[in-house]
Parts: C-alpha cells; sequence; structure tokens
C-alpha cells in the first residue's frame, strides 16, 4: 500500500508497489482528467505534478510517491482558473483536447522555472508534450499570455 | 622428496592455522543487567543522538520499512550477504546485557560481548578511532532506545569464512587499532570533519576499492569504488565532475541530498543523507566539517577559479535545436529527456538536474546512469521533491545504451563507455531478480 497525497487530500492507493501513478489515479480514485497517451513516457498526455513538478505519471511507479503531494488537472487550480488554464480558454488552444491536460500541466512547471520563457525554453520543456492536432501555435500563444499576466499578479 | 616437502608445507599450514585460532581467543565479558535509562546524562544521551545520526548506524542496523536498530539490513559483500544485528536494548536478542566495556571493545575490536570475532561489514576499522567520550555517548544513546525484540537472518556467508575465529587472520593482515590522529598542520574544523569521515561515518568503506580479502587498497583511499551495482564516486583529485567539490557545493549535496552543480544522491548514498546528515540533530558545523576535508581532498580551491566557465560550458554543450537537426539520438533525448532536464543559461536549476555537469555521465563506467535511467528516482531517494519516472519500462536496453553513448559524446570530453548494451541488459536483469 502507498500514501500520498492528491489535489490536498490524503490517499491511500491499494495498487501493487509497481502499478503506474497514471492507472492509480484514473483507475483507483476515479479522476480521469490525465490521460492515457503513449505509456511509455513519450508523448506527456500523462503528465501531473509531484511536489509540483511535471511528472510522467505512465511510467512513474506508485511507489515512487509514497509521502508526496501529487496534483491533477483536477487540482492545479480551486476553481480549474489557473491563468494557463484561462488563456487556454480565451484562445481556444484545443481542437480534440485530448493531450491538452498534460499541456497545461508541463506548462505549469515550465513558468515556475521561467516566468519569461523565450521560444527556445518553451520548445526545450515542451518537446515531449506531442499534439497530433497541430496545436502548438496556439499552445505557445496560450503559454505567453499566461506568462504575462502571472508576471503582472 | 615431494611427499617430504608438501608435509612440510600441511605442517607449516596447520600450525598457522593453530597459532591463527589460538590467538583469536578473546573471553566473555559478563552480561549485566540492561543499566536505568535515569543513569545516562542528558547530555551524553543527545550528543550520542547527533553522533548515532552522522554515523548512519540505522543504514545497517534497520532493515528496509523495520524499527530503527532492531537490524536485518542485508550488507552485500563479495563474500555474502552480512545482516545488521539489533543494536537495541532488548536483553535477548539486542545489547540490552551489553556493558560499556563491552560496547567500547565491540567498536574497538570488532568482538561481540561473548567474545566471538564480527565481519569487517561492520566497520570497527573505522570506530577504532573514536574517542572514549564519544564512545560512551553512543553506548548511552543506544541503551536509552526502547528494546525491540528482533532476530535477523542468517548470514549467507560460506564455510569456511563464515568460522568467526579466522576473522583473526583478517585482523592480523589488514587492522589496526588506535585512536584519531590530529594532523597538526591543518585547522581545527578540517580535522573535525577528517574525524567524522574517518572515524565515525566510514566514507572510505564504501569510496575505496577493496582488495581480494575486502580490506581498504589504502594507496587507494578515495578512489572510487563499485557497491551494489553502483559507483561511488572518487571523493579525491580523481573525480571527473566538470566542477570541483567546493566546500559549498559538498556542504548543500550532503545537508540536502543534492546540489544544482552535481546533481543527486542515489542508492546507497540516500540513507547516509536522508536518514543521516540531514537529520536537524547533526548540526550544520559538523557537515560543513566534512565538506572541508573533502573539499580539500579533491583540491577543490586550486579548480574554484573554473566554475563559471566549466557550468558555462556545460550548459552550452548540452543546447539541444528542436527540430532543426535529423539526429535519432537527440530525438530520442528531446523526447524523453529535456522537458525536465532542459536549462536554460546562466545557471542551472537545482529542480532540473544539468545532466553536463552530472557525475554519473562523468565517471568512467556507466552504471549510475543506466540504474537511475532504468529505475528512476523516487520520492525518498535524491533530491526532496524530486521524482524521476523509471525509463526501464518504457526503453529498450537499445535505446538507453543510445542514450547513454549520445550524452557522453556530446556532454563531456570522456572517452566512449564501452559495452553499453551489455551492461544496461546486466543491471536491468540485476534490478529485476533483486525485486
Amino acid at each position: 500500500m502507498t500514501t500520498f497525497n492528491l489535489n490536498g487530500r490524503p490517499v491511500s492507493a491499494h495498487s501493487p508497489d509497481d502499478a503506474p501513478l497514471l492507472w492509480v489515479i484514473r483507475d483507483e480514485l476515479g479522476l480521469t482528467g490525465t490521460k492515457f497517451g503513449c505509456g511509455i513516457g513519450f508523448c506527456g498526455a500523462c503528465t501531473v505534478h509531484v511536489e509540483g513538478r511535471a511528472t510522467r505519471s505512465c511510467i512513474t511507479p506508485v511507489s515512487a510517491v509514497a509521502g508526496a503531494k501529487v496534483t491533477t488537472i483536477e487540482g492545479l487550480d480551486p476553481a480549474g482558473k489557473h491563468p494557463l488554464q484561462t488563456a487556454w480558454l480565451e484562445l481556444q488552444v484545443p481542437q480534440c483536447g485530448y493531450c491538452q491536460s498534460g499541456q497545461i500541466m508541463q506548462a505549469a512547471t515550465l513558468l515556475k522555472d521561467y516566468p519569461n520563457p523565450t521560444d527556445r525554453d518553451i520548445n526545450a520543456v515542451m518537446a515531449g508534450s506531442v499534439c497530433r492536432c497541430m496545436t502548438y501555435v496556439r499552445i505557445r500563444k496560450a503559454i505567453k499570455l499566461a506568462a504575462a499576466r502571472m508576471r503582472e499578479e | 622428496m615431494i611427499r617430504r616437502i608438501s608435509v612440510a608445507i600441511l605442517a607449516v599450514a596447520s600450525l598457522g592455522l593453530a597459532g591463527v585460532l589460538l590467538l583469536s581467543w578473546r573471553r566473555a565479558i559478563a552480561p549485566i543487567e540492561p543499566p536505568a535509562p535515569e543513569s545516562f546524562s542528558a547530555v551524553s544521551i543527545s550528543n550520542g543522538e547527533s553522533l548515532a545520526a552522522a554515523g548512519h548506524c540505522a543504514s545497517c542496523h534497520t532493515r528496509p520499512g523495520g524499527q530503527t536498530f532492531a537490524g536485518g539490513y542485508g550488507v552485500n559483500t563479495p563474500f555474502g550477504i552480512v545482516y545488521g544485528t539489533n543494536i537495541t536494548p532488548d536483553r535477548k536478542t539486542g545489547i540490552g546485557t551489553w556493558s560499556l566495556e563491552a560496547f567500547v571493545r565491540a567498536m574497538r575490536e570488532g568482538v561481540t560481548r561473548e567474545g566471538s570475532h564480527l565481519f569487517p561489514a561492520f566497520p570497527y576499522n573505522a570506530y577504532t578511532k573514536l574517542t572514549d567520550d564519544d564512545l560512551g555517548a553512543l553506548y548511552a544513546y543506544l541503551m536509552t532506545r526502547q528494546p525491540i525484540s528482533a532476530t535477523v537472518p542468517s548470514n549467507t556467508v560460506p564455510f569456511p569464512l563464515s568460522v568467526r575465529a579466522l576473522q583473526e587472520g583478517w585482523k592480523i593482515l589488514l587492522f589496526r587499532s588506535g585512536r584519531y590522529q590530529r594532523n597538526p598542520s591543518k585547522s581545527d574544523e578540517w580535522n573535525r570533519g577528517a574525524y567524522l569521515a574517518e572515524a565515525l561515518s566510514d566514507c572510505s568503506g564504501c569510496h575505496t576499492p577493496r582488495n581480494s580479502l575486502g580490506g581498504e587498497k589504502a594507496r587507494d583511499a578515495y578512489a572510487g569504488a563499485a557497491i551494489d551495482g553502483w559507483i561511488a564516486p572518487p571523493l579525491n583529485q580523481a573525480n571527473p565532475s566538470p566542477v570541483p567539490w567546493t566546500r559549498e557545493e559538498l556542504f548543500t549535496f550532503l545537508r540536502t541530498g543534492a546540489s544544482p552543480l552535481h546533481g543527486a544522491a542515489g542508492a546507497t548514498m540516500t540513507p547516509v543523507i536522508r536518514d543521516a546528515l540531514a537529520l536537524p540533530v547533526v548540526p550544520d558545523s559538523d557537515v560543513r566539517a566534512i565538506a572541508i576535508y573533502f573539499s580539500d581532498m579533491n583540491r577543490a580551491d586550486a579548480r574554484a577559479g573554473g566554475v563559471e566557465t566549466a557550468t558555462r560550458e556545460a550548459l552550452a554543450s548540452s543546447a539541444v535545436a528542436i527540430g532543426q537537426q535529423y539526429d535519432a539520438d537527440a530525438d530520442l533525448y528531446a523526447g524523453a529527456c529535456i522537458a525536465c532536464h532542459y536549462n536554460a543559461e546562466p545557471v542551472p536549476l537545482a529542480a532540473r538536474p544539468e545532466l553536463a555537469l552530472n557525475s554519473a555521465l562523468a565517471l568512467s563506467e556507466p552504471a549510475n546512469f543506466i540504474q537511475v535511467v532504468i529505475k528512476g528516482v523516487g520520492s525518498t531517494d535524491g533530491a526532496p521533491g524530486l521524482v524521476m519516472p523509471a525509463y526501464g519500462s518504457s526503453l529498450s536496453d537499445n535505446e538507453i545504451a543510445r542514450l547513454a553513448a549520445y550524452l557522453r559524446r556530446t556532454r563531456t570530453k570522456y572517452p566512449p563507455w564501452s559495452d553499453l548494451e551489455k551492461k544496461v541488459s546486466a543491471i536491468r536483469r540485476e534490478s529485476a531478480a533483486s525485486h
């Protein structure tokens, strides 16, 4: 059994120690905002935060987050109004939407590390987050909009 | 003639063996009633707590997930597994009936209260250097813990090595009893650091290579050594990290488990930091003293002027032009690694371990790199708050080997690693077997 904190509340997972965190979050704990994409840590759809940092949950064994704080898209902002989320809505970033929770979680870590990201910073940090609808141009725009608003705050 | 010579050899060998067995005898020290906790001073107990933490006693005397000091951790030695014993003051299964005299003899001579020899997996070769006061404090602290009744598994050292009397031979060859000798040409802080490193924390136990008898090679002190499938890096001038281990970097690393210009601790170094040097009972001054001792050993001061240049060069070597080249290995890196390991110039962030500065890529063997990629880093390993996924379930041996070769080629000035794919598959097999 692994106990950790999920979106601010303590949880216990009964899945085996080597079960991927993504399985535990979706199937055992019932939060389905985080998506399964490639299952090998190469597409970014499953990205959640562990201790505030973007982490691919599909290849992270649940035992690796023992005692840690895990945040999913459902817990990024209590009202769902993180500056990235509002920018996403405003610029109508998603097309099919499947990769977006992972994109937003990855972008949140990017802005924490680099509040005024250059194109190079965005290209590098977001490189592992794939979008098959090719919304990359809007993703970049939304990241910059959110960054500008967060700097004003 | 041949027969005569063999008889003579046999006779000399038997005499030698008889001599060792004769010399090996130690008297039993009478058992005592476990001393009342009130018989120890509060100062002594709290000093002992700090020393036991810095000496990371719990790392070998606690089973994973078990009660502290109740024993059961298996130390892998080339001769078999030796289990850390129960050192709580339990009468039957612990050291409850050990007098101070018996405790001091065990620490300084490697002999149990009953008079049998301890295996050197218990580093009495280091503890023999401890002062009377510090041994008294450690005794006071351990004897005032809650007694826990717990037996430990039998060691797997095979016969005849398992005959404890034969340890006398090892001691004659490789062990010298004696207290720490101050180096008068060095500062008090340096000497404090040397004392803690040599007498209490036994840093050389992992970082110094051993000879075929399992003794540390004094001539190669701190030259780095293999342990449990990982490399304990060199702590002397042979350390290959691009940026020297200055006292500041060492202090941050030993206190927190990670430093921005070197990376995070892994494997058996984790408990030495998380459950020992990072604990508030260990004073900053002691951790700083250890940092001063080892920064002097790797001659960091002489190279400290090059830190900025080395950092800048490292970050430049890490710059990947995403999507502007066709390099299958760089693409592998961009897909799997760059989201967390990218750093913007001019300085790397502690939360983004900079691979071009990391000793895992600079060491002469790729073991540490492969281990981390396969197993990832859990919340209780390495730096607090950093978790890395386990890429062993996602990357093939060939892909991990390609990543290793690519990073070694582009991020370091060292020659390529050999037989990478074989080494990846061997480490994968071992880690699967240990589960």
